[in-house]
């Protein structure tokens, strides 16, 4: 049943992953995206991480995918008006990629302990995670909330620049 | 899982999923005759005795008409729209628990579909993906007055989603727990936490609000500036749809008002009436229907008596007044919370 | 308390039933609604007048900017779940420890209130 349920959801996973290199229309991509995030999640509750399933889908397929959804609306304005690819652009996105998925399948081959799904294993239920955020990982915790602050004064300097007229 | 136990759930799940189509399909009843009375009409009284037909009547309305897909829009996306958004408008259903345990026989079943120990943040996260129905409908239309809806409505339900996080983290934090279930039972009797989080409350009910796009915060499809909004290009049962869909989420908006804030299926003195076990849950049962349709009733008298926000107006209350306050919540709600476990 | 993965599955059980309700729903109205089209029709609204280009166009850079802070404090927000649920165990110090994490981005906050980042006109 548990390994049905794997192979039914990585066949999307993958499905989806590829059509959102293939979809022509890059709003279709981040549909799949967004889909495919959904079943990433599933993964990641099948291995019991159930928090972090819920911030996958709330972090990633909830808000940055919005974001990933305006600002495409935002750009991908004509298809006539869309650039032009030249075959070195092809090329250097092809090796580029290609050196991407040496990277991932060598950090997959260098990790031993890759282990089946353990369900007793509850260290992904939310209360463990926060023990452990707020003990051990106490300093990196408060750090990111410079970083938050940081991305923050970036945005509102970014967004200022602006001086068009309102299209409102 | 074994076989019977799918079953059970499948069940659940198909009466879970009929009762809230039947209550939206109802509700839209409801708000016409309550529209109606606060404006001393009649409202809709010639389909059925009182007009109890007319939501069947709409429906088969909606499946007659003419199915619109305008030459410019995106054909896959325009129906993807409003199926994503009736999709995630069902999906919350599953975590809310709608009554206790009823024994038939040696068998005890519960009325909840299934209790997660993140029920919270599942709904949070349905919340958090219910922009992508109107979004995306919004875009495919490649109308200018859809594109202005679809940006308002989804700037707007993310900004008010933040309050509603923080609001849901102060109650969170005096129950300790994110299990819908758990919250319920914690509130048994009269210990509702409409007494210990009543600014959370508020916090919560304008954001549901804003979330449903519900008047006042009905911009997204505000008539007098947008024509229809996001589903200006919408058609049949696609429009059909966009609109079930905001009943459907009211629905489902006062079921976890009524759980988080209202004791859920709890109610004061239940036990000191000395009755069986299955009559205790068909009673909560009831009652927790009853306190939905008290808060879909508030939506309705809202919406016939307040006028609607000005943009400026809508994201100012959002981002300057909202969030600030969800915080001060947070806030008071920690030292009350330590001072009564005796921190200081 | 303590559900397993599955406890999950009656999600996808709704997600099935309401995803075949609306292929059923969708599939009935295409069938059953009439079949006049027309060009006029198939154009886009505008009030009337003939439609002017398309809805293509670039939209006021402040919907992006609330995105990306909404994003932001978003990744806020879900930081402090599992602070909640521990905060009666973790007491004062936990309180505090958030209460700094909160202190510094409640800084940016009032940063891009005091920039007018908000601002609508």
């Amino acid at each position: 049943m548990t390994l049905t349920v794997f192979y039914l959801l990585s066949a999307l996973s993958v499905f989806s992953g590829l059509m959102v290199v293939l979809s022509r229309k890059a709003v279709h991509s981040v549909l799949y995206l967004v889909f495919c995030f959904f079943t990433i999640a599933g993964h990641y509750l099948m291995l019991n991480a159930q928090f972090l399933a819920a911030v996958h889908v709330i972090v990633y397929a909830g808000a940055i995918m919005v974001l990933f959804l305006f600002v495409i609306m935002m750009l991908n304005l004509n298809l006539a008006a869309e650039a032009q690819k030249t075959p070195w652009i092809k090329i250097s996105a092809v090796i580029l990629s290609g050196l991407m998925l040496l990277v991932l399948v060598a950090s997959v081959k260098g990790a031993e302990e890759l282990s089946a799904a353990q369900p007793q294993n509850d260290i992904g239920l939310v209360k463990n995670i926060g023990n452990i955020l707020f003990d051990k990982y106490l300093l990196p915790f408060e750090l990111i909330s410079l970083l938050l602050l940081s991305a923050m004064v970036g945005a509102v300097l970014m967004g200022r620049k602006e001086p068009q007229p309102q299209n409102e | 899982m074994d076989t019977t136990e799918f079953l059970i759930k499948l069940i659940l799940v198909i009466s879970v999923f009929g009762i809230s189509l039947l209550i939206a399909m109802y509700s839209t009843y409801a708000e016409r005759k309550v529209a109606a009375f606060l404006q001393d009409r009649l409202g809709p009284n010639r389909a059925g005795p009182f007009g109890i037909l007319q939501p069947v009547a709409d429906g088969v309305k909606m499946f007659m008409k003419e199915e619109i897909i305008p030459a410019n829009a995106d054909k896959f996306l325009f129906i993807a729209g409003p199926s994503l958004m009736m999709l995630t408008a069902c999906m919350t259903g599953v975590v809310i628990p709608w009554g206790g345990e009823l024994t038939i026989g040696r068998n005890t079943f519960n009325l909840q579909i299934t209790d997660v120990n993140i029920g919270l943040l599942y709904i949070f996260g349905v919340v958090s993906i219910g922009v992508y129905g109107i979004m995306i409908g919004a875009w495919a239309s490649n109308n200018k007055y859809s594109l202005m809806g679809g940006l308002r409505a989804s700037s707007q339900m993310i900004s008010y989603e933040l309050a509603m996080g923080i609001s849901i983290i102060a109650l969170v934090m005096t129950t300790g727990t994110l299990s819908t279930k758990e919250i319920v039972e914690q509130q048994s009797s009269w210990h509702w936490n409409i007494l210990y989080q009543p600014l959370g409350f508020l916090i919560f009910l304008v954001c549901a609000f804003a979330e449903t796009n519900r008047t006042p915060f009905d911009l997204p499809e505000c008539e007098t500036e947008l024509i229809g909004g996001f589903h200006t290009e919408y058609s049949s049962m696609k429009l059909g749809f966009y609109l079930f869909a905001e009943y459907i989420n009211m629905f489902i908006s006062s079921a976890i008002l009524a759980t988080l804030y209202f004791g859920g299926y709890n109610f004061p003195f239940i036990e000191s009436w000395g009755l069986s076990p299955n009559a205790v849950t068909i009673i909560g049962t009831l009652l927790f229907f009853g306190k939905i349709f008290f808060f879909i009733f508030f939506f309705m008298w809202v919406r016939w008596t307040i006028p609607r926000f000005r943009y400026d107006q809508l994201m100012n209350l959002g981002w300057k007044v909202m969030i600030p306050l969800a915080l001060f919540n947070l806030f008071i709600t920690g030292i009350i919370t330590l001072w009564r476990n005796g921190a200081f | 308390m303590y559900s397993t993965p599955y406890d999950y599955l009656p999600m996808a059980i709704m997600a099935a039933v309401a995803f075949g309700f609306v292929a059923v729903t969708m599939a009935a109205t295409h069938l059953l609604g009439p079949k006049r089209k027309s060009e006029v029709k198939l154009d886009t609204f505008e009030c009337g007048i003939e439609s002017q280009q398309n809805a293509r166009f670039p939209f006021s850079i402040k919907y992006f900017l609330i995105a990306i802070l909404f994003v932001l404090f978003d990744v806020e927000v879900i930081f402090m779940y599992p602070w909640a649920v521990n905060f009666k165990e973790g007491g004062l110090e936990g309180f505090i420890e958030m209460l700094v994490f909160i202190g510094i981005l409640l800084a940016g906050y009032l940063y891009i209130i005091k920039k007018g980042a908000l601002k609508w006109e």
